[in-house]
């Protein structure tokens, strides 16, 4: 019976969820007013929307990974929800393709203030290897406000958390953790 | 080589991949040819051969009982038209539609000229792969207004949903027609992650060449970056020693593994089951984190280059590797007892998202979509490059095409691949990992074709004379299996669509290119 296997299985698998990494304060890239406040009332937790702008899904797949159990997000505070207005944070991947610059902007704009944005993977931060052409805005920067940068192609899921959990943690800019 | 009546003059170009060239007005009678002998188109794009002297040229990649034939039909430099495929091949129809978005070339008398790759970020008088397309033309910003066809009557509505969906997936718009909570027509509308790939390919030196191919698709990477590699090197007649291309099959057999895992997991996870996803991305998890030991990186990015592969295995590696298999296997094993015998998933797998073996084989379903619908298509069992042709490689396949058939088709490719990835370590041969190219001194060409884990990647390369490339095609199976996803969801619940989507598991990026 199945209930019985499954039992069986989590009992037999334990826990292999892992410790939550350090921010890394690094990869912000700018300062938001009010910073110190607003986490008064957020404290560590928070709800992402993630928005692929046009990557070539590469880094999805460490999104997926971090959701998966080594990395316990949840414990983290941290979680995935489906509409910009329910999110506190933008996880946007990929260079911004023109085709896509006016729906991320739109998401942006229906994200409620105070919001962050994290850029991810090489693309999200330079454009990288598609840089800047007739079909691609290039960087993220480009189209909306981006607080913190986390590169890597794709970035591991220990630097995607050290960027997201940078977003959201108190002190400032190249201040170490 | 003969197809139906015919001798078509075409030369072997690679090993079961074949060149010919003809006049475009014989391509609709090669392709009835092609489908009255089962096989099926594969890929179709065109050029800008003006630099050479010619004029635009529609090259197609057919399936066929001797291998892939690549064929290509010059076309005049004013007005450039070929006959319309797609009246013979139903999934000539995207392909065509953004040829002429990306070059301004017309499949003539084809019954839907929509645009598909362009949105509203060039004008409809520009072709960007053009060579005289300016690249500074500053962008367009015209609102994409997309004739969708719609669905009349009492009671029907429409949902649309996207281009940014609820979840962590590509974008992309599906406009459903509804009556209760049935599907009475899907339409997508795709594109979105349109990034200029093939115009950057155009100039670029071939190593880079090779890490930009494997980004074309991220989930994908190594079965680009090898069939980039593969079109190199038979362009540049260069040799790639024997070790690199065993190492190269074991990464192709390590990415399939990681992906099926994956989507097993989120195919549970979709029926409710989040005890599959968890375990299953426990095991993926592992998995990506052995590859990344070994390799140096979790998804083996930039380790295929032209002439063989940046990285090596030893005898350590090796042993670690194996017992690895052997252990997913066994857990892939226990978890399959699981689903097999949990009742809720079986009755929301079972019967859901049908696509039946005829339709499949009309609009050319290919990959592991195509396989669970019974074409049993896979070119490391038909038409085997070194080293499956020395592997002997057993192919999955199931009739009933719904969500559970491509999950059966997933657990039998993960124990295949295992078994591969066993096989390709106990007999690794010894030797260089990588070989210079030849220089080029001229023009040349050529194609690459390897079944990756959603299905054939085929990617055509031509090199110019100053040894840079000057044009690549890259193409995925999506291409074809997009539209049937729209068919399989037909008389389905809303509610089912997240499922079935999955069990496709599609790319966007490498589509929308």
């Amino acid at each position: 019976m199945a209930t019985h296997l499954i039992l069986q299985k989590i009992f037999k698998t334990g826990f292999v969820s892992e410790p939550a990494p350090a921010a890394n304060l690094a990869l912000r890239t700018r300062e938001q007013e009010l910073h110190a406040d607003i986490l008064k009332v957020y404290g560590q937790a928070v709800a992402i929307r993630h928005v692929d702008a046009g990557s070539c899904n590469g880094c999805e797949l460490e999104i997926h990974a971090i959701n998966g159990p080594h990395y316990n997000i949840e414990g983290m505070g941290v979680k995935f929800v489906a509409s910009p207005r329910h999110a506190d944070l933008l996880l946007v991947t990929g260079p911004v393709s023109r085709n896509l610059e006016v729906a991320l902007t739109r998401t942006y704009d229906a994200t409620p203030e105070p919001k962050w944005v994290v850029a991810m993977g090489d693309c999200g931060c330079t454009g990288g290897m598609f840089g800047e052409s007739y079909a691609s805005c290039g960087k993220v920067s480009n189209v909306i406000p981006v607080d913190v940068e986390v590169p890597g192609c794709p970035p591991t899921p220990i630097a995607l958390l050290q960027g997201i959990l940078a977003a959201v943690s108190k002190g400032g800019k190249n201040i170490a953790p | 080589m003969r197809i139906g009546e015919h001798d078509w003059h075409l030369e072997a170009l690679g090993k079961h991949i074949w060149r010919g060239r003809m006049e475009a007005g014989q391509l609709p009678a090669l392709s009835r040819a092609v489908k009255e002998e089962g096989g099926q188109l594969i890929a179709l794009w065109g050029s800008d051969d003006r630099q050479l002297g010619e004029g635009f040229a529609i090259h197609a990649a057919f399936l066929t009982g001797a291998g892939l034939a690549w064929i290509s039909s010059a076309l005049a430099a004013d007005a450039p038209a070929y006959p319309d495929m797609a009246h013979i091949f139903p999934q000539a129809d995207r392909m065509q539609r953004a040829t002429f978005d990306l070059l301004g070339i017309v499949a003539t008398d084809a019954v839907d000229d929509r645009k598909w790759l362009r949105h509203g970020a060039w004008p409809a008088d520009g072709f960007p792969l053009r060579k005289d397309f300016d690249p500074n033309r500053p962008p367009t910003r015209d609102t994409d207004a997309y004739p969708f066809i719609r669905v009349e009557g009492d009671g029907v509505h429409e949902i649309p949903v996207g281009p940014i969906h609820a979840g962590t997936i590509e974008p992309g718009h599906f406009r459903f027609s509804i009556i209760g909570e049935r599907v009475l027509k899907l339409e997508q509308r795709l594109g979105y992650t349109h990034k200029g790939t093939e115009k950057r390919f155009e100039g670029m030196d071939l190593a880079t060449g090779a890490k930009f191919a494997g980004r074309v698709s991220g989930d994908s990477h190594s079965a680009y970056a090898w069939a980039y590699c593969m079109a190199v090197e038979t362009a540049t007649a260069s040799q790639v020693p024997e070790r690199a291309v065993w190492l190269r099959a074991l990464f192709l057999e390590i990415e399939r593994v990681a992906n099926h895992l994956g989507d097993l997991g989120y195919l549970g996870n979709d029926v409710a089951l989040s005890f599959g996803f968890m375990q299953f991305w426990r095991l993926k998890e592992d998995w990506l984190r052995l590859t990344a030991i070994l390799f140096g990186h979790r998804y083996l990015f930039d380790c295929i280059v032209p002439g063989g592969v940046a990285k090596d295995i030893d005898d350590s590696g090796r042993a670690e590797l194996a017992l690895e298999a052997d252990r997913i296997q066994a857990e892939v094993r226990s978890l399959k007892a699981i689903y097999d015998d949990h009742a809720t998933l079986q009755d929301r797998f079972a019967n859901t998202g049908i696509v039946k073996p005829d339709l499949a084989a009309r609009l050319g379903l290919t990959g592991l979509a195509g396989r669970a619908s019974a074409q049993a298509w896979d070119a490391r069992a038909q038409f085997p490059q070194a080293p499956y042709d020395q592997l002997d490689v057993s192919m999955a396949t199931q009739r009933l095409g719904d969500v559970l058939a491509r999950a059966e088709v997933r657990f039998a490719e993960v124990y295949e691949s295992l078994r591969l990835i066993r096989e390709l370590l106990k007999r690794l041969p010894a030797g260089e990992r990588c070989a210079p190219l030849a220089p080029v001194s001229t023009v040349c060409e050529g194609l690459g074709w390897v079944e990756g884990w959603r299905g054939e990647v085929v990617v055509a390369v031509r090199i110019g004379a100053d040894g840079k490339l000057d044009r690549v095609h890259p193409h995925d199976p999506s291409w074809q299996n997009w539209p049937l996803l729209e068919l399989g969801i037909l008389g389905n619940i809303v509610p089912d669509f997240p499922l079935i989507n999955k069990s496709f598991n599609l790319s966007y990026s490498g589509q929308d290119l």
